[in-house]
């Protein structure tokens, strides 16, 4: 066990600092310290401009390894990446999905040619990814999923029906995973897939859903038999539950550092603002100032111990706890903000609903601990998968 | 960089586990409690002289083992979940980094030496602020004379050596502070255990009356200590949160062993989700202070090692307070709630888990509150000191 980073560390340092000075410029300016969390609907058409740029330098995909088109960083450089990247303001990534989730499920379930044909899309920043697992009857009980996928007549595609909700970005998708059934009348985690649906065509509807922010970041989407080529099967037919759950795993990998970041840029906003209005000298405030820092701290550490473990999607101690952690962390730091704020966290920017950062921020973070698993389903699952303890009776 | 266990560190782990787990079982405890000097003398001489723990810390050239603060965080996080009581933790997480970072050749020799063949042991007065050092060094040809009182020194009434800061009258703030080394033998010094809240380690109040002592008994340059004492506390808190996440582990384990047998409403209480969502919250606490003291370890061992990064070395105040912080309050939280999950038997002075509520109550006070910690820290953050 051993902190630091070596001279060959602090060279990449130099240039990966120097490559976001000098391409953040022009057009892309406009894009510091946007896109972040709760700011995810903000210049769309120019942050995917940008994950282009990013990849014609060679900076998407840096964890991945090369023989998937990666750079295969080590974590030292990762984390530095990471670094330099929210140091220099650099915006929220619409590449994230691809580049996070489908990349690294690619390389552990795809075929060799589902991985050459859609992950060089990935990592030339030309193709965007949503997730479709929710559905208005599978939330939390995501096994519950009623999306259906049959094979044609013919045997070379797959039909797909039903509702995805709560899909992050599918307005701004090229490709959606899709979990849903391929066993008629199987129930809970059999009889599931994983497909790969492409978001341009007829059979898809997108709607957008407003959030309590005021702002549309997330949609339901209609599958009318949507239709996608047999080979953008990831796995066999009934492997989609196995698949889904690695994937969340992927979740808390290397991407945990890149939002790490972003929480440092609003702790950092929080920090200047008390420093600004005399909220510094507050000795609670002070407190929660401390507590917040130090908790971020923690929430890295909890990364570098995640990557210093096995990549294989699976789950050790620290990946178990690692979504109720930073929830609660950032739940805490948005309310931080607004008790810093005081009196000025009551008027908006602008009518008829212009949300400060900070404001954003407190608002979206009530989201956290809901998505990607609410933190009563993340307890759930540590009590029985990390600490052994006894499932819930099933209600027959 | 790389933040996993190698496997040596992963040894040292398992077999102090194995050790203690028999030798520092709820009977052997217990049985230490009731002794004077709150330790079973056998089991320490075994650990000093067959499983050289105290010679881990020490450098070779002293006959120590030359090993870094990262393997011993690993030992003291399982001396945490056994309760070990023994002088080891003062001897190692405090005496031994104060002498390793002290400037005075012949004294760390002589006391390594000795610490590292498990001939001694050693404990450090601790004042976390400057204000708080109240012994006065008067001095005079040939060396010093020191009086006053000092209220709590952890394991102070059994250590062999004493490292104890004291002030030139007149003095104030960081300036003018000197630490002394006490052989437990000066003339003068006069020592009295006192009875804790937590049975599982031993306070002492020291009182020196016109206490002689030499230049050479000087850690460092007179007036100037601040610093060394500052750091060595400092690197303390970082192992005493090693012991207090060790702690909270087994207050987790204990209540899982528990809920897993008791039965009500015909099903194991472990069945239950009220009680399951307790418990993980109790790991994800156990987890954030896990990875904080591992960071912490890193950064102490870059602190006392020859060749240390400097750099990484310059993170010690923040470390130890992130360190010190989640481990007092996860070991806190789970100690608690491992005397609700308990229930009736949890309140009982036969069950263990009073023992570890108590530790956790103590430890937590020791070395730096949480607040105390978090105050330095946003003194730091905000740039408001020297």
């Amino acid at each position: 066990m051993k902190i630091g980073f070596s001279s060959a560390d602090e060279a990449f340092r130099e240039e990966i600092a120097s490559w976001l000075t000098r391409h953040l410029q022009g057009a892309f300016a406009a894009l510091r310290f946007r896109g972040g969390p709760g700011d995810e609907h903000s210049f769309p058409a120019e942050r995917k401009a940008w994950e282009r740029e990013l990849a014609a330098g060679g900076w998407v995909g840096v964890g991945w390894k090369p023989e998937d088109g990666g750079r295969g960083l080590s974590i030292s450089q990762q984390v530095i990446f990471h670094e330099e990247y929210a140091r220099a303001g650099g915006p929220g990534r619409m590449g994230h999905i691809g580049e996070g989730l489908v990349g690294p499920t690619l390389a552990a379930f795809g075929t060799l040619a589902q991985r050459q044909r859609l992950l060089p899309g990935i990592r030339e920043g030309r193709q965007f990814w949503c997730q479709g697992y929710s559905e208005p009857g599978a939330g939390s009980d995501l096994a519950n999923v009623q999306t259906r996928a049959r094979l044609d007549a013919r045997g070379e595609h797959w039909l797909i029906s039903g509702q995805k909700v709560w899909t992050s970005l599918a307005h701004e998708a090229d490709w959606c995973f899709v979990l849903a059934r391929t066993e008629p009348g199987s129930v809970g985690h059999q009889g599931l897939s994983f497909l790969l649906v492409p978001m341009d065509q007829a059979g898809i509807r997108v709607q957008p859903i407003q959030q309590l922010t005021g702002t549309c970041e997330f949609n339901e989407v209609f599958f009318d038999q949507a239709v996608t080529s047999v080979d953008n099967l990831v796995g066999q037919p009934g492997d989609g539950w196995k698949i889904a759950m690695a994937l969340l795993g992927f979740e808390r990998g290397v991407s945990t550092l890149g939002q790490q970041m972003q929480f440092h840029n609003e702790l950092e906003e929080v920090m200047r603002l008390a420093q600004a209005n005399g909220a510094a000298r507050d000795p609670l405030l002070r407190q929660r100032i401390a507590q917040a820092w130090s908790g971020l701290k923690v929430l890295r550490y909890n990364s570098l111990r995640m990557l210093s473990g096995p990549q294989d999607g699976s789950l050790c101690r620290e990946a178990m706890i690692y979504k109720l952690a930073w929830s609660n962390w950032h739940v805490e730091l948005g309310k931080l903000a607004m008790d810093v704020l005081g009196d000025a966290a009551e008027v908006l920017e602008s009518a008829p609903y212009g949300l400060s950062r900070l404001q954003a921020l407190f608002l979206f973070t009530r989201a956290d601990t809901i998505y990607g698993g609410s933190n009563e389903i993340q307890r759930n699952v540590i009590a029985e998968r990390a600490l052994g303890m006894p499932r819930e009776p099933k209600l027959r | 960089m790389e933040f996993a266990f190698t496997p040596e560190q992963l040894m040292i782990r398992d077999s102090a586990e194995r050790f203690l787990a028999q030798a520092s079982d709820s009977h052997a405890v217990r049985a230490a409690m009731g002794v004077a000097d709150g330790y079973d003398a056998e089991l320490c001489r075994r650990i000093g002289q067959e499983l050289y723990w105290p010679a881990l810390l020490v450098p070779e050239t002293w006959g120590g083992m030359g090993l870094g603060f990262v393997e011993l965080a690993v030992l003291m996080e399982q001396c945490g979940r056994f309760l070990l009581g023994s002088p080891l933790f003062a001897t190692t997480c405090l005496g031994t980094p104060a002498l390793l970072l002290a400037d005075n050749p012949a004294l760390q020799a002589h006391w390594l030496g000795a610490i590292a063949s498990g001939q001694a042991s050693a404990t450090l007065a601790c004042a976390l602020d400057p204000a708080q050092v109240q012994l006065e060094a008067v001095a005079h040809a040939g060396g010093y004379t020191l009086s006053g009182t000092h209220a709590q020194v952890i394991d102070g009434a059994q250590a062999d050596l004493l490292l104890v800061p004291a002030r030139i009258p007149g003095t104030s703030g960081e300036q003018g502070i000197s630490l002394f080394a006490l052989p437990a033998d000066t003339p003068g010094l006069l020592r009295s255990a006192l009875p804790t809240l937590d049975q599982t380690r031993r306070l002492a109040r020291l009182e020196l009356h016109q206490v002689h002592l030499g230049e050479a008994q000087l850690l460092c340059t007179a007036g100037q200590a601040w610093p060394l004492l500052r750091d060595a506390m400092r690197i303390g808190a970082i192992g005493l949160a090693a012991e207090q996440f060790g702690g909270a582990q087994q207050s987790l384990d204990l209540t899982l062993a528990y809920i897993n047998e008791r039965r009500q409403f015909g099903r194991a209480i472990a069945s239950f989700q009220a009680i399951k969502h307790r418990c993980a919250d109790m790991m994800l606490q156990v987890e954030c202070a896990r990875s904080a003291v591992w960071y912490a370890a890193c950064v102490a061992r870059e602190c006392l090692a020859e060749d240390g990064d400097r750099a990484v070395a310059g993170e010690l105040l923040a470390a130890a307070a992130t360190a010190k912080a989640h481990a007092s309050e996860a070991f806190f939280h789970c100690a608690a709630e491992s005397i609700q999950l308990h229930g009736g038997v949890g309140f009982t002075w036969e069950y263990d888990p009073h023992l570890y509520f108590k530790r956790a109550r103590a430890s937590e006070q020791l070395l730096g509150t949480p607040a105390w910690h978090r105050e330095r820290l946003a003194a730091q953050l905000f740039g408001e000191q020297a």
